[in-house]
């Protein structure tokens, strides 16, 4: 057997009211490629922090055995060192530089008050032929392809000295072609004695790449599945780890709720990425919602859900549009603006509540009343008793836990907060209201209670369409379900046909297709 | 849970500006040996310090939208009131010439508004441009000269000159003559009165909505502004009465207060500074509020502009040099954040107050001017370092 170059024993680790991390246990021999699998929000990328040192030594309970010493990793620095080198899923390169200058970014040839450019140009070159890029290091970065600047991120590790590298959902923005280059490549990083840890949702190519597939679920550890027989293992054996979980009564009945007619329909919809804007992030999609229906749309991460519907909500998102909204049967040509789209009676409740929803340093009320204030002004000046009362009264109805709703938003809970953000647009008074990731980050209970007031909304015949990471909350909570995949709709389903494995299996058979 | 007991560290934190600016005070008490309280001490910090709170009130908005500031105002002050002061000397009906003034204010802040707000030129650089530009046209306009204000009307309504003081009507009508000044007085009760009574409201609204505020609180707050007044009318009325510019500086901080806390444009600078992009979801187009506080500010350096013509009797073309630093220094340190979102009238009257105490305190006991910037350098550190300070605890 080959020396174990890195051992996680028993690591946990808690956030305030999470425990993200529970006794993980993780063991990657010398000169393998081992594969990280799991759900979004299974602890991946927590154990992957917790790896690099990004959560110090001291954060996490457990163990980080490396090349047989006990590490007390207490930043990045540290760990890179020691040649464990991590790659993340968002590219940290900078535009406006050039490859070398970003290849050696904190880590500068030469002296540091003199940094010797031809030795940097000179070395990066180098790493860049071994990653087969063609490209000058004098190059700009934004001037080269996203999957050219993914090799960028792996010289650049390579640059470091890396030992042992982590890939963070390595080919989530390339296509096909290259992302099956960036796989061949790390194969034959494997052959010189490289050790890799690799992160993916493309159960495809872990199965083509990896050594051992190690599943997560919920913060442990569920099994590690040896990939060096002959015949690949099959997706089905991983998909049956990734999701194996109990359906217990997490989501409340909704009962004699009578879905009416269709209330909006979209129609052949494509929208571009705004800064690449040759790169289609929603391809063609149509979807339909009636009255009183929830309608879930499941993906990955990536599959353009939250672009869909932000750009349904007034071209919040994206370039070059395509595409026809028709709502109640008529068709409106949106304009590029929120207030707009707030006027036909959407209204988009965002998955980042922190950074596009809610306003942290205001209070409880402020937030309630933002997106609907001129009902509650006249001629420009509040009625500041009016907007009191709407504010308890949301408070009321969604249970928001909290003191007084002047009580600064910044100093709630995140289910409280979610509460706010959905009292918010509940004032705004839509019919049609765009949930994205409604109960990301909250704790089991806030769940219910938002999943209580989603089912409210149906009854009072509002048209919900909820976008979910979580494949039990959509099967749960959904009349219908759509499933994204890169951009694409790749399938529908009513929600008494939709199990697991037959979305999982929609998501991977596109996937392959493409 | 109830509220009504704040924490001793949350109170200083909450007050450190008031107890900073009561301990400044008091210190140049004893310093000047009681000078820097007396009538006309008084009267001096209200008239010297005029264009301070008007155009702090302006710079407040902009700051509220995200710390963005106007450079330009010092030179838009300078530009307008050129203009007006050679329109006037040219013999131009004097309305007329305030008017124009007012207009040339908030063009300007309308211009340059466009393209911080439309074009997304970068704020600072926008005025930045305009501080050039508006100093240079101001040279233009007085051909290098100082140009002199002869109108007294002008004068006595802008606050300038010896008479800018409110006649006293109540001993005019008694048909008596002396101090102290019996309308100033009157005034100053009434003010009093309304103000108490506008707090009397507000608890009463809040038991009805069963808000919990400290009433106590509340009513120490009121009783102390209250003494204040009470004290500030005194002095004013043992002098001259009241002076005509604290009719202006007290009209636009009512309506900047108005503006921040009643209306809706107003909580849409709160929210733009708070998080633009939570706010543009929210359906606020985001840009035409940052067009509004640029051009409220503009409307505020024409009015600063009159108000400088008329102290200084006429304008000079270097008139208005570093007025943008004193309004931001006001807006700094009455707590304002510089990232934006959070600030209010009432901190910046502490903050141009305290600017102005210390000004003055510094001239009576003969601090060398150099010197004298140092310390307002200091102060304006200091207040900025503890916003940043008292941030960070609470993550």
């Amino acid at each position: 057997m080959a020396k174990i170059l890195l051992e996680m024993k028993n690591i946990t680790k808690t956030f305030p009211g999470v425990k993200a991390l529970d006794n993980v246990n993780l063991q990657v021999e010398e000169g393998e490629i081992h594969a990280l699998v799991g759900e979004n929000g299974a602890g991946k990328s927590t154990l992957m922090n917790v790896l690099s040192g990004i959560y110090p030594y001291g954060t996490y309970e457990g163990d980080i055995i490396y090349n047989g010493q006990v590490c007390k990793f207490s930043n990045i620095k540290d760990s890179e060192k020691l040649g464990i080198v991590i790659i993340h899923q968002e590219l940290a390169l900078v535009p406006e530089m050039t490859i070398g200058e970003n290849m050696y970014l904190g880590n500068e040839r030469g002296h540091k008050f003199a940094i010797d450019w031809n030795t940097t140009y000179a070395e990066a070159d180098k790493y860049l032929k071994m990653v087969n890029l063609e490209e000058s290091s004098k190059v700009q970065v934004k001037t080269i392809g996203t999957g050219k600047q993914q090799l960028v991120e792996i010289a650049k590790a390579l640059a470091k000295q890396a030992k042992l590298l982590i890939l963070d959902e390595p080919t989530s923005s390339l296509n096909e072609e290259d992302s099956r280059a960036l796989l061949d490549l790390m194969l034959g990083f494997k052959k010189q004695g490289m050790t890799m840890i690799i992160i993916s949702h493309k159960l495809n190519e872990v199965a083509y790449v990896a050594d051992k597939i190690t599943v997560i679920r919920d913060g442990t550890t569920i099994e590690t599945i040896d990939n060096r027989g002959p015949e690949p293992v099959s997706e089905e054996r991983i998909i049956k780890g990734m999701v194996g979980r109990e359906m217990t009564n997490r989501f409340p009945k909704r009962e004699g709720v009578k879905i009416g007619d269709v209330m909006m329909e979209v129609e052949h919809w494509t929208v571009h990425h705004p800064l690449y804007p040759e790169r289609k992030v929603v391809d063609d999609v149509s979807i339909n919602v009636r009255k009183g229906e929830v309608v879930g749309i499941y993906g990955l991460m990536g599959a353009g859900r939250t672009e869909l519907a932000m750009s349904i909500f007034g071209q919040s998102y994206g370039v070059n549009f395509s595409g026809k909204l028709k709502i109640d049967g008529k068709e409106v040509k949106m304009k590029k603006s929120e207030a707009d789209a707030i006027k036909h009676k959407i209204a988009y409740v965002t998955e980042d509540r922190k950074g596009n929803g809610l306003i942290l340093s205001q209070s409880i009320k402020v937030n309630t009343s933002l997106a609907n204030l001129n009902s509650l002004a006249k001629l420009g000046v509040i009625d500041q008793d009016k907007e009191y009362a709407v504010a308890e009264e949301y408070r009321d109805k969604l249970k928001t836990k909290t003191p007084t709703v002047e009580q600064l938003v910044g100093n709630l809970s995140g289910g409280n907060q979610q509460k706010v953000l959905l009292a918010k647009w509940m004032f705004a008074e839509p019919d049609i209201m765009l949930l994205d990731e409604p109960t990301r980050g909250i704790d089991v209970g806030a769940k219910y209670e938002i999943y209580c007031i989603i089912n409210d909304l149906a009854a009072q015949g509002k048209s919900v369409v909820m976008i979910s990471s979580e494949l039990p909350e959509v099967l749960g909570m959904s009349d219908r379900i759509y499933i994204m995949n890169e951009g694409k709709m790749v399938g529908e389903m009513k929600a008494q046909d939709a199990t697991q494995e037959n979305i999982m299996a929609l998501i991977l058979q596109s996937g392959r297709g493409a | 849970m109830n509220e009504n007991r704040m924490s001793v560290s949350a109170f200083f934190q909450k007050y450190t500006m008031v107890i900073a600016l009561v301990v400044v005070v008091i210190f140049f008490a004893i310093a000047t040996g009681g000078g820097s309280l007396k009538p006309g001490s008084i009267n001096n910090l209200i008239s010297q310090n005029g264009y301070v709170f008007v155009l702090a009130s302006g710079m407040l908005l902009c700051i509220l939208t995200g710390g963005n500031i106007d450079l330009s105002v010092g030179s838009v002050v300078c530009f307008s009131a050129a203009v007006g002061c050679v329109m006037m000397d040219k013999g131009a009906n004097m309305w007329f010439a305030v008017l124009v003034m007012l207009a040339i204010g908030l063009l300007i802040g309308v211009f340059q508004g466009f393209w911080i707000a439309k074009i997304r030129v970068p704020a600072f650089i926008a005025t930045l441009s305009g501080m050039y530009a508006f100093r240079g046209l101001s040279n233009v306009v007085l051909g290098g000269y100082r140009v002199d204000i002869s109108n007294e009307k002008f004068l006595f309504l802008f606050g300038g000159g010896r008479d800018c003081y409110i006649p006293d009507f109540i001993r005019q009508w008694m048909g008596s003559e002396g101090k102290p000044n019996l309308t100033c007085l009157a005034i100053g009760i009434l003010v009093i009165v309304v103000y108490i009574l506008m707090t009397v409201r507000k608890i009463h609204i809040q038991n009805k909505l069963s808000i919990h505020q400290s009433v106590l609180g509340q009513c120490v707050t009121t009783g102390a502004i209250s003494v204040v007044v009470l004290f500030i009318t005194w002095q004013l009325a043992s002098f001259r009465g009241i002076p005509t510019v604290l009719i202006w500086i007290g009209l636009i901080l009512g309506i900047y207060q108005y503006i921040t806390t009643k209306t809706a444009i107003g909580r849409h600078l709160y929210a733009v500074g708070g998080n633009e992009k939570a706010t543009a979801l929210s359906g606020v187009k985001t840009r035409n509020v940052y067009w509004f506080a640029y051009a409220s500010i503009g409307l505020m350096a024409g009015l600063g502009g009159i108000l400088t013509a008329a102290r200084a009797k006429g304008i000079d073309p270097t008139y208005g040099e570093g007025y943008e630093m004193d309004a931001i220094a006001s807006c700094f340190i009455g707590g304002a954040s510089a990232y934006g979102g959070i600030g209010k009238v009432s901190g910046m009257i502490i903050g141009a107050v305290l600017m102005g105490v210390i000004n003055q305190g510094m001239n009576m006991v003969g601090v060398d001017s150099n010197f004298q910037k140092v310390v307002k350098g200091l102060v304006l550190l200091a207040a900025v370092i503890f916003d940043v300070m008292s941030k960070r605890q609470k993550r």
